[in-house]
C-alpha cells in the first residue's frame, strides 16, 4: 500500500509489528478473534459499511474536528506556532467515539447481541454506552473501583445512557484490572458478546482495527494543516496510555520524516519512583499481557506492576504494540510527563485558551510546552487535544485545594 | 521413550478408571505448606499434579485461583521458586508427572531457553500455558517439544472440527478439554455435551483427553469420568486452601483440607467406570 519501506504497512498477517503484537489469548477466544478479523477485512472494503461510518462521523460525531491555532499559548511559549486538533469537540467529548462507531457497526454485522468494554477515565465507557444506546444493544462497562471514584461524572453518564457499570476491585482497581475482568466476561459469554476494546492494544486485529478507526484524526489534520499553512507541520504531539489517539494522529505522518512525532507517557510521580508512574516504554521492557507483546511495567519475575498516573486514562502498565515498534525504530520519541507537569499544562490551557483539556491530553500539552519554545517562530507544532476535561474538574480541584 | 504422563494415563486405563489430575497453586499460601500439599497429593489419589505458576493477571481464572495466586505472590513465590519446589518434590517422588500451568509472561521474562532447560532439569514433565494458542507455537510450544517436555493444549467448546487439527498438531501428553466457555471454577452447563465433545476430540487424536473446569465433587468426577480419560480438579482445592487459613496464614488444617478433599473426589474417580 505504501511501498516496501513504509512504516505504515504493519501489522503482518500474524498481527505483528516487528516483535510486537500477536494473538496471545486463550483458545476459547481464538476462533472468535479469527472471525472478527475476517469480518473486519470484509467490512473495510464494503462501500455500505464505509458509507454508514462516514455518515455517522459527519452527522453524529461532528467531524471533521477543527484544527485551531492557539494564539495565546503560542505567544506565551515564544517559539513554534501551537495548534490544537480539537478531538474534544467530538460528540461524547473525546476521540473515543471514532473507534466505537466503527466497532459497533462491526458488532451488528457479526450478529452480536451484547457489548462489553473496559474503561479507565470513562471516556471510552461513555462512548461505548452512547453507541449502545443509539444501536439498542445492552452493554456492560468494566471499570476499576479506584477509577469509578475519581471519574464520577463519567460513571453517571454511562448509567444514564443505560449501561451497567461493574466496578472491579481486584488489584489497584484501575484500567488493567478492568481489562482482565472484561476478558473473563468475554471468555464466558463468547457466543453472544462483542468486546469493544477502547485502545489500540489487545490481540490482533484490535490494534490494527482501532488504529484504522482513529486514523481519521491524522488524515484530517494533515489536510487541514496543508490548507492553513501550505506545508506539513514540523512536530506532532499526542498523549499515550494504550495509545489510540496517538496512533490515530501519528499514522498519517509516519512516512514524512520531516515531521517530528512525540508521544507523552504518564510519568506520574517521576520515572525514578518505583511503581509510581505508567510510562511503559521509558520505564518498562517487552512482555506479554492482554493478548499482545509490548512494553510492560513489570518486576524481575515478569509480574505486572500497577503503575500510577493522576490520569485514569493513562494509568495502564502497557501500551499498544505499534507504539512499541515505533519506539524501537525511533520514529516516535516517547517522553514521560509527570503528574505535576500535566496539572500545570491543564491550568495553562484552561486560562489561556478557555479550553479545559482532559488530564490525559494535558500530558501532551506539557510535552508541547517543553518542545515548542526551542522551535523557530516560523515552525508549527500540533497537539491532538484528545478529550475535554469536564470529567477531571473535581479531581484537579482537589489537587489544587480549590474544594 | 515413554513419558511419565503417557505412562500414568496408561496405568489408570489399565486400572479401569480415568486418570486423576489435581491442580494446586505453587507457593499458596507459603512455600513450606505448599510443598507439603504437593507431597500429599499422590498419597491421596492424585495421578498427575498440575502446578500453578502464579501470575499477577490471570485472565482465564475465576476468583478462587486468582486469590491463590495472589497469596502465593504475596508469600514471595517466583518462577524460580516454582522450579525449586519441583526439584525438591522429585527427590522423593520420581514417578508422579508434574505439569506446570500458567501464563506466558513470567516464562518470557525468565527467558524461554533458560526456562526450558531449568524445568527439564528440575523434573517437570509438561506445560500448559493458557495464553499461547497454536498461532503462537514458535514462542514456546516448539522449543518445549524440542527440549523434551510435553506441551498440553486446551481445547474448548469453541474449537470446532475445522480448527481442532491445528490445535492438536503440536499437542503432546494429553489433551485438556475445557468443559465450558468460561473461567476456572464456573459451573458445567451440560454433562452430556461434555461427553459428546470428548468423543468428537477422540475422532481426531489418539492422545488421552482429560476434562477440566467446573469439576467440584466426587459425583461430578464420577459422571464426567464415564467419558473422559482424565479428570482435572483445581478450583475446589485452591478454595480449600483459602478456607483453611486464619488471618491469611496456614493452619494445621490446611494440608489435611486439601488431602481429604482429593481423597474424597478420588473415590468418585474410581466409581466412574462402575
Amino acid at each position: 500500500m505504501d511501498g516496501i519501506n513504509s512504516l505504515r504497512n504493519g501489522p503482518d498477517e500474524d498481527g505483528r509489528f516487528g516483535l510486537y503484537g500477536g494473538r496471545f489469548v486463550a483458545e476459547t477466544l481464538m476462533p472468535l478473534i479469527l472471525d472478527l478479523e475476517a469480518h473486519y477485512r470484509a467490512a473495510k472494503v464494503d462501500p455500505d459499511y464505509l458509507g454508514e461510518l462516514k455518515m455517522l462521523a459527519t452527522h453524529y460525531t461532528g467531524r471533521p474536528s477543527p484544527l485551531y491555532f492557539a494564539e495565546r499559548l503560542t505567544s506565551h511559549l515564544g517559539g513554534a506556532k501551537v495548534w490544537l486538533k480539537r478531538e474534544e469537540l467530538n460528540h461524547t467529548g473525546s476521540h473515543k467515539i471514532n473507534n466505537c462507531l466503527g466497532q459497533i457497526l462491526l458488532a451488528k454485522r457479526m450478529g452480536k447481541t451484547r457489548i462489553i468494554a473496559e474503561t479507565g477515565a470513562g471516556q471510552h465507557g461513555v462512548a461505548t454506552a452512547t453507541v449502545c444506546a443509539k444501536f439498542d444493544l445492552p452493554c456492560t462497562i468494566f471499570m476499576g473501583a479506584t477509577d469509578v471514584e475519581r471519574q464520577k461524572p463519567n460513571v453517571l453518564r454511562m448509567k444514564m445512557l443505560g449501561a451497567e457499570v461493574r466496578p472491579v476491585t481486584a488489584g489497584a482497581g484501575t484500567l488493567k484490572d478492568a481489562m482482565n475482568e472484561a476478558l473473563r466476561d468475554w471468555v464466558t459469554n463468547v457466543d453472544t458478546t462483542y468486546y469493544l476494546i477502547g485502545t489500540a492494544a489487545g490481540p490482533h486485529p484490535y490494534p490494527e482495527m482501532v488504529r484504522d478507526f482513529q486514523s481519521v484524526i491524522g488524515t484530517e489534520l494533515k489536510q487541514q494543516f496543508q490548507e492553513a499553512e501550505g506545508k506539513l507541520p514540523e512536530a506532532v504531539v499526542a498523549c499515550v496510555g494504550g495509545g489510540s489517539n496517538a496512533i490515530g494522529t501519528f499514522h498519517a505522518f509516519l512516512d514524512d520524516p520531516s515531521v517530528k512525532l512525540y508521544g507523552a507517557e504518564a510519568g506520574g510521580h517521576g520515572i525514578d519512583t518505583e511503581n509510581g508512574h505508567a510510562a511503559s516504554m521509558t520505564g518498562g521492557r517487552p512482555g506479554v499481557l492482554h493478548g499482545n507483546r509490548t512494553y510492560l511495567l513489570q518486576d524481575s519475575d515478569g509480574q505486572i506492576l500497577e503503575g500510577h498516573s493522576i490520569s485514569a486514562g493513562l494509568d495502564y502498565p502497557g501500551v499498544g504494540p505499534e507504539h512499541a515498534f515505533l519506539h524501537d525504530t525511533k520514529r516516535v520519541t516517547y517522553a514521560p510527563i509527570t503528574d505535576n507537569e500535566a496539572l500545570e499544562a491543564f491550568q495553562l490551557c484552561t486560562k489561556m485558551e478557555g479550553i479545559i483539556p482532559a488530564l490525559e491530553s494535558a500530558h501532551g500539552l506539557a510535552q508541547v510546552m517543553k518542545v515548542a519554545p526551542a522551535m523557530g517562530k516560523d515552525t508549527s507544532i500540533v497537539l491532538c487535544l484528545s478529550g475535554r476535561g469536564d470529567k477531571d474538574v473535581e479531581s484537579v480541584g482537589n489537587y489544587l485545594g480549590l474544594l | 521413550m515413554t513419558s511419565r504422563i503417557e505412562k500414568r494415563f496408561a496405568e489408570a486405563k489399565a486400572a479401569g478408571r480415568p486418570a486423576f489430575v489435581t491442580y494446586v497453586m505453587a507457593g499458596d499460601p507459603d512455600l513450606a505448606t505448599s510443598q507439603a500439599i504437593m507431597e500429599a497429593l499422590p498419597q491421596a489419589g492424585s495421578d498427575i499434579i498440575e502446578f500453578g505458576m502464579p501470575f499477577s493477571d490471570p485472565m482465564a481464572d475465576g476468583v478462587a485461583i486468582q486469590m491463590g495466586g495472589q497469596r502465593a505472590l504475596a508469600g514471595g513465590m517466583t518462577l524460580r521458586g516454582v522450579l525449586g519446589m519441583v526439584e525438591d518434590f522429585r527427590r522423593k517422588d520420581e514417578t508422579t508427572p508434574i505439569v506446570l500451568m500458567g501464563y506466558y509472561n513470567p516464562i518470557y521474562s525468565f527467558g524461554v531457553d533458560k526456562f526450558l532447560a531449568a524445568a527439564k532439569e528440575a523434573g517437570v514433565d509438561g506445560l500448559i500455558i493458557v495464553d499461547l494458542p497454536p498461532e503462537e507455537d514458535e514462542e514456546l510450544c516448539i522449543p518445549a517439544l524440542k527440549a523434551g517436555l510435553n506441551f498440553i493444549r486446551l481445547t474448548t467448546p469453541t474449537t470446532d472440527d475445522k480448527r481442532l487439527p491445528a490445535v492438536l498438531k503440536n499437542t503432546s501428553g494429553f489433551v485438556y478439554y475445557v468443559s465450558m466457555t468460561g473461567i476456572t471454577g464456573a459451573a458445567i452447563k451440560s454433562r452430556a455435551a461434555v461427553g459428546e465433545a470428548v468423543a468428537r476430540i477422540k475422532t481426531h487424536t489418539d492422545l488421552p483427553v482429560a476434562v477440566g473446569f467446573g469439576i467440584k465433587t466426587a459425583e461430578d468426577a464420577e459422571e464426567i469420568g464415564k467419558h473422559a480419560d482424565g479428570i482435572v480438579v483445581g478450583t475446589v482445592l485452591v478454595d480449600a486452601v483459602g478456607k483453611s487459613l486464619v488471618d491469611g496464614k496456614a493452619t494445621d488444617k490446611t494440608v489435611a483440607a486439601v488431602r481429604d478433599l482429593v481423597a474424597d473426589i478420588f473415590a468418585g474417580v474410581k466409581r466412574a467406570r462402575g
